[in-house]
């Protein structure tokens, strides 16, 4: 039951991002499908609307985008309650610190060790 | 003065009928089978992660570490399928399926990277790195922070 909710909804997610690509005759290319799926986690998350979704699909609402977003808002959140003004600027890096990194260090290792595949 | 009306308005249905038939020359995507791939494939991705953090919960951590931890090796497998060029072929019937979980940014990160090796270490991978990851962290980053204010101030 977990699974099938988290496929349903990261599916349906993922569903939103290709219409915007199909239905708007290509002027939203990938890279505006993650910069606007990040925020509008961010904006939902601090709405306390994305929560819910978190609750009760799991994986399925974290591993898509907006569940970046949705870190990144609790973050801030939760470093302002804790730290004031300085957590606004410290929360939602902090909350998003292991993934990011993790996607340089990767990221940069792959691109070292690989060749680009010519097509 | 007639004359140029005239010219005016087979000019502007001239362009109105060039519009027309580009607009039906154009290619239309195939949208209901895009999205059944972008939702086959995206759900599968959840449920590879929703199986990581299940397996993080029961070594005994909370979810916030066990999300962070599913996104490091979903980042990790992404990174590496595109390095070998695997997750380009998926991404080119997944579509969104591919774009929109969070392998889809790693993998944003890590194609224009490879792509621009030739430039150099600094200006190709490491500066391509975030063509597309960078706007997204500006982005994230700046809602974060307005957001973290909003809250300051309200309460």
């Amino acid at each position: 039951m977990e699974y099938l909710k988290a496929f349903l909804v990261g599916g349906a997610i993922c569903v939103l991002g290709q219409l915007l690509m199909d239905l708007t005759s290509y002027r939203i290319t990938p890279a505006h499908i993650l910069v606007g799926f990040v925020t509008a986690g961010a904006i939902l998350s601090a709405l306390n609307l994305y929560q819910p979704l978190v609750n009760f699909a799991g994986a399925g609402a974290t591993v898509p985008l907006p569940g970046f977003g949705h870190a990144l808002a609790q973050g801030a959140i939760q470093g302002v309650q804790a730290k004031g003004l300085l957590g606004a600027f410290g929360g939602g890096v902090e909350a998003t610190s292991i993934g990011v990194s993790a996607a340089v260090v990767f990221g940069y290792l792959v691109a070292v060790i690989f060749s680009p595949k010519g097509e | 003065m007639d004359n140029q009306q005239h010219l005016n308005q087979s000019g502007q249905q001239a362009i109105q009928e060039y519009q027309q038939m580009i607009k039906q020359a154009k290619p239309k995507p195939p949208v209901i089978k895009n999205s059944f791939w972008a939702f086959v494939v995206g759900g599968t991705i959840c449920i590879i992660g929703q199986g990581l953090m299940n397996l993080f919960t029961a070594q005994g951590l909370g979810s916030l570490d066990a999300s962070a931890a599913t996104a490091t090796v979903l980042v990790f497998a992404s990174a590496l399928l595109t390095g070998l060029g695997v997750y380009n072929d998926l991404g080119k019937f997944a579509g969104a399926g591919s774009i929109v979980p969070i392998t889809g940014f790693a993998n944003a990160m890590v194609a224009p990277a490879l792509e621009f090796k030739r430039e150099g270490m600094v200006f190709g991978v490491a500066a391509r790195l975030f063509s597309i990851a960078g706007p997204v962290l500006v982005f994230g980053f700046v809602t974060s922070w307005l957001i973290g204010l909003v809250t300051f101030i309200f309460t």
